[in-house]
């Protein structure tokens, strides 16, 4: 069972459809309860790092999903915002703290040349970082993703970085550090591509005792 | 690299798709035939993103347009863009709650500027997508608001400012006078714009045939073009017009659908 944390920042429905589309059994949950009983978490979320934690620590989310993921080992995947929420500090709207279990730093864009737009929006083709087990498994080398976002992750240590995609400099596009992982990228968003990413991390071992 | 998108838009009005020529509708069919008929499904697996709006004249039924939405896509794993009738917050998030990944606005950028800004804090500037609708005047522009209705007196760098000023994420920027005519996009206005602003901008109103979908990214400078015209790119049209672009030499997004093939068997076993 995976647990879509429904936080109030939108795109819940499209993570669900991917979800049921894949078989994978699935549900939104809202309640600090309701993610102590998770056995897989997914962190979706469109919007700005300020407003989405103030929802998570409203909903009184934040203690009980860091318990979880930090202390229990639960396999928590974060997409776009979602990713991002996984860093220690995001800038948007002023500075706010994240989770923190990636190390690193959320800032916007800065291009001094005028021909890149701000967002980026689009597909665009994220390099993978060879590793032993990666959601990226049966992708090859690289694959073409869905990107849409007017701020970046700055990781503190590149061994988090398990995928680059270029746009201006070298962006991180996804990470993971043990059970955390996360994309920049909409995998529900990257037809097939993303589709294999998400079956991928729906295979991901769930620990032993953890869920209800 | 950023990989240069191809866009669908439908156009949808109390539940049936409408085909648009300079703005006057003409209804297709409804959801089952999109599905049924149309293999609305297998030709999203041909496209970049999907744009639905909801043309619907007058006062907009939000609640229903969402519902139908959720519906349209759910086996759709493209982004959506959905917009049409967007006049508060609560019509933003029951759009995005039905899959929308960014909202489309319009006459709220002239007359609801700070429900524009509000959007733009509340989802980040990259979920709000301004839809600017004009004809072109002599050597000028006209910009109209309500469904191409009502005239704003401003001309598109006008709008297209104001716009950027509001902070939108990206321009869909349609030519109402090609709009449905096949005759192929305004590329000198279009290019005009994408030129002048910061923010991304997505070419609309006018392509009948594959090469002009292809002319508008060679020719008119933009990173995204579109077509709303369901009777050109009927069956396998917009698979076709995917393959014309990449013959052109432009870069496209690249994915392996059998492996949705793959998925849908073996859930069938």
């Amino acid at each position: 069972m995976i647990s879509i944390v429904n936080y109030g920042m939108g795109n819940i429905r499209s993570v669900q459809g991917a979800l049921d589309y894949l078989g994978f059994e699935n549900r939104l949950i809202t309640t600090p309860e309701e993610v102590f009983e998770s056995e897989k978490l997914i962190l979706p979320g469109v919007g700005s790092f300020a407003a989405a934690m103030q929802n998570i620590r409203r909903l009184g989310l934040f203690e009980p999903l860091n318990e979880m993921v930090k202390g229990r080992g639960v396999p928590v995947l974060g997409i776009c915002l979602g990713m991002q929420l996984l860093v220690e500090v995001g800038t948007e709207d002023g500075p706010s703290s994240g989770f923190g279990w990636i190390r690193g730093r959320v800032e916007r864009f800065r291009f001094d040349d005028s021909a890149l737009k701000i967002p980026h929006i689009g597909f665009n083709t994220a390099r993978f970082v060879p590793r032993d087990e990666s959601i990226f498994a049966g992708l090859g080398e690289q694959a073409d993703f869905y990107f849409v976002h007017s701020y970046r992750m700055l990781c503190e240590r590149d061994e988090d970085v398990t995928a680059w995609v270029d746009y201006g400099e070298p962006v991180v596009a996804a990470v993971q550090r043990e059970n955390v992982y996360g994309t920049q990228f909409h995998p529900e968003k990257s037809q097939s591509n993303g589709l294999r990413v998400l079956r991928n991390f729906g295979a991901v071992r769930v620990l032993a005792g953890i869920g209800a | 690299m950023l990989k240069i998108r191809l866009l669908f838009t439908l156009l949808l009005q109390q539940g049936n798709y409408m085909l648009s020529r300079n703005f006057r509708l003409q209804s297709v069919g409804d959801l089952n035939w999109l599905k049924d008929y149309y293999d609305f499904d297998a030709i999203a697996f041909s496209i970049d993103e999907l744009v639905v709006l909801n043309v619907e004249r007058g006062t907009k039924d939000v609640a229903g347009f969402a519902r139908h939405l959720s519906e349209l896509v759910q086996n759709c794993f493209v982004p959506l863009a959905a917009g049409g009738g967007i006049r508060s917050l609560d019509d933003a998030f029951m759009l995005l709650n039905a899959g929308a990944d960014r909202l489309v606005v319009n006459t709220p950028l002239v007359r609801q500027p700070q429900l524009v800004k509000e959007l733009i804090s509340t989802f980040g500037s990259q979920c709000v997508v301004a839809s600017i609708d004009y004809k072109r005047r002599d050597e000028s522009t006209e910009v109209f608001i309500a469904d191409g209705g009502e005239t704003t007196n401003w001309t598109v760098e006008e709008a297209a400012r104001n716009a950027e000023d509001l902070g939108v994420g990206e321009i869909y920027l349609t030519c109402m006078d090609l709009d449905g005519t096949g005759q192929g996009y305004d590329l000198k206005t279009i290019r005009r714009i994408a030129e002048t602003v910061r923010v991304p901008v997505i070419a609309s109103g006018g392509v009948g045939k594959f090469g002009q979908l292809a002319d508008g990214i060679e020719r008119a400078g933009v990173l995204a073009v579109s077509t709303a015209h369901l009777f050109n790119f009927m069956a396998d049209g917009l698979i076709e017009a995917r393959s014309h672009m990449k013959e052109r030499g432009i870069d496209m997004a690249e994915w392996d659908i059998r492996f949705n093939e793959e998925i849908v068997g073996a859930l069938q076993s």
